[in-house]
């Protein structure tokens, strides 16, 4: 799909009253979904999956290779405001307080400042401060306490001051 | 039997080994690091983590990572793959801790085997032959030629902290002595910054002849016979083979009955390798141990028909082997396929695979992570393929390898596919009469 062509079909279910467009043809699916404040495409193009490959299940289909002449996957920004992405620098244990009897670090709607410590996680026994590198106001918070999470996950979304 | 592996490695070692732990109906766990996001093994396994950026000391180098996928996603045990951490006895350690059983050996015998001096004194006291030398630093010129009447010229001076070919002087005679310490010492101060020199017989026309033994948890010791590993660039394997056209019955039994020595001695537990290097006289000498699994190890396989993984899995996993010994069945070889230019000297052309045809047929197999459309990263090493074949004679099976290269399609990068058709037409390979100087004296401008 050209990039005109997905921007055509932003704009087409941004005004229109549908939550979610799906379209699959044999060379490619698209997924375009609004949620509250902006409208999420997915493009994944399957054709080049390589044909002996049976995807074992819970493979995320996010990951298949995506060529340079696709458009790649992208979020379209809410109209307005950018974010930025704290993500995670460690593979571990994400804790969003010191202790369990200690309140969370930070919540969604929080300011925060850079070097201002926004979770802990642990490996090896070893608890990790994670801190923030971006002064601004937390939107999001993408992870759940006590979880599992890799490297580079995402784990909150904060609007630059 | 482990529920759940979590493999340390990436590229084609990884599907290797998440193919047998599928057949065993063992869940698998895939790390990997940014630069391996859209690799082959991370789509093949059960569950795969993103443990850091591309630099393998911040991932697949990175213990601390590792042992936090292993937990994050209740693994019992790591395999190692090769290289990465499968000889690090830190990782072997600190899994063990963690009540990971990490698949390879205990630290105390990767220590055992790490140090070259150590590994040979040991082996020494075990009986087996190594190669005849000074005991120790070689102090000055009087002591250095009086070792060396002893043990017989021709020998070779060698820096301590050595490697790469450099700091080494072959001595024919009392009359060159000097001279070659001088410039050995001279060399060696220049490239290591330290111009200690040590003394080992010279090894005349060499062959790399190595033999693959497996230990269970319980003292016994196998072995599966050798592979001939002559066939070097820069101490670089590039084309292995099994059984060696150098090794009749008698000195395959007399190796094996050393490496078996030498592995007990150890109380050595998994798959291992015992390199040798066999002189024309057909006398040969303990190098090195390799305390994991090998690059080269499907020409066993193909003919023994052992899954060696699967094995290697067995016996951490307590289960006793019979103790019987393997002889080859059938001819084997592998060609390693790198993503290499070998008309500018084999410098490495990372890129997109654009298309891809594997080679396929009667004996062959390809062990390989590439498809169409997979971007080689230059992070790691430059191997991207195996090409596996299997022939009841030595001579069928260079004629099928030739046929399987020339099949073999990889376009968008260069390789060294050029280079490997090339040798299986070479007279002198075709004769099976070669030493690890082979490729030394190789034209590389016609491919």
């Amino acid at each position: 799909m050209k990039p005109s062509e997905i921007k055509d079909l932003i704009d087409f279910i941004d005004k229109s009253n549908l939550d979610e467009v799906n379209i699959e043809t044999e060379n490619f699916k698209i997924s375009a979904r609004k949620n509250a404040t902006k409208t999420v495409v997915e493009q994944v193009v399957t054709s080049l999956a390589p044909a002996s490959v049976a995807l074992p299940q819970g493979v995320r289909q996010a990951e298949a290779p995506i060529t340079s002449s696709a458009a790649p996957a992208s979020v379209a920004e809410a109209p307005g405001k950018k974010t930025i992405e704290i993500k995670s620098p460690m593979i571990g244990t994400l804790y969003r307080s010191a202790s369990p009897d200690k309140p969370f670090f930070v919540n969604v709607g929080d300011e925060v400042k850079v070097g201002q410590t926004v979770c802990v996680i642990e490996a090896m026994k070893l608890f990790n401060e994670i801190e923030s590198d971006v002064n601004g106001r937390i939107v999001k918070i993408s992870v759940e306490n006590a979880s599992p999470v890799e490297f580079d996950q995402v784990l909150f979304v904060v609007e630059p001051a | 039997m482990f529920k759940k592996i979590l493999i340390a490695n990436r590229g084609e070692i990884a599907l290797r080994i998440i193919r047998t732990c599928r057949e065993m109906g063992i869940k698998t766990v895939a790390v990997y690091s940014t630069a391996d996001k859209e690799s082959l093994h991370v789509r093949f396994a059960d569950e795969a983590v993103c443990i850091g950026p591309p630099l393998s000391k911040s991932s697949y180098l990175n213990i601390p990572n590792l042992i936090a996928a292993a937990e994050i996603t209740n693994a019992d045990a790591i395999h190692p793959g090769y290289g990465f951490l499968s000889e690090n006895a830190e990782f072997s350690r600190i899994c063990q801790e963690y009540g990971i059983k990490f698949i390879g050996a205990t630290a105390d015998m990767i220590n055992a085997m790490g140090d070259k001096a150590t590994a040979k004194a040991t082996m020494k006291k075990a009986g087996v032959p190594t190669i005849p030398g000074s005991e120790g630093l070689v102090d000055s010129i009087k002591e250095g030629i009086k070792i060396a009447n002893k043990i017989k010229y021709p020998v070779i001076l060698k820096a301590t902290a050595g490697g790469g070919g450099r700091g080494m002087r072959v001595v024919n005679n009392d009359g060159e002595f000097e001279k070659a310490w001088n410039d050995a010492k001279m060399e060696s101060e220049a490239a290591f910054g330290n111009d200690a020199l040590y003394l080992e017989k010279f090894v005349e026309e060499p062959r790399h002849i190595e033999i693959q033994i497996v230990g269970d948890q319980f003292g016994k010791v196998c072995h599966l016979s050798e592979r001939d590993c002559s066939i070097q660039r820069r101490h670089q394997k590039l084309v292995e083979e099994t059984p060696s056209p150098v090794v009749n019955q008698k000195l395959r039994e007399k190796m094996g009955e050393a490496a078996i020595k030498g592995a007990k001695s150890i109380k050595y537990e998994g798959a291992g390798t015992i390199e040798f290097l066999v002189d024309k006289h057909g006398d040969f000498y303990f190098m090195e141990m390799n305390t994991r699994i090998q690059v080269e190890h499907p020409i066993t396989e193909e003919v023994t028909n052992f899954d060696l993984i699967k094995e290697q899995i067995k016996v951490a996993a307590g289960i006793p082997i019979s103790g019987k010994n393997y002889f080859p069945e059938f001819f084997a070889m592998e060609c390693r396929i790198n993503a290499e230019d070998p008309l500018n000297g084999f410098r490495p052309n990372p890129g997109k695979i654009t298309n891809l045809n594997i080679p396929g047929g009667h004996g062959v197999r390809v062990d390989t992570h590439i498809y169409a459309g997979y971007t080689i990263p230059p992070n790691y090493d430059s191997m991207i393929a195996k090409l596996i074949v299997t022939a009841r004679t030595r001579e069928e099976v260079i004629v099928r390898m030739k046929r399987a290269l020339q099949e073999f399609v990889i376009e968008g990068i260069k390789t060294t596919i050029p280079f490997h058709i090339k040798l299986m037409d070479d007279p002198q390979f075709q004769s099976g009469k070669f030493t690890t100087k082979f490729l030394e004296n190789f034209d590389f401008s016609t491919l």
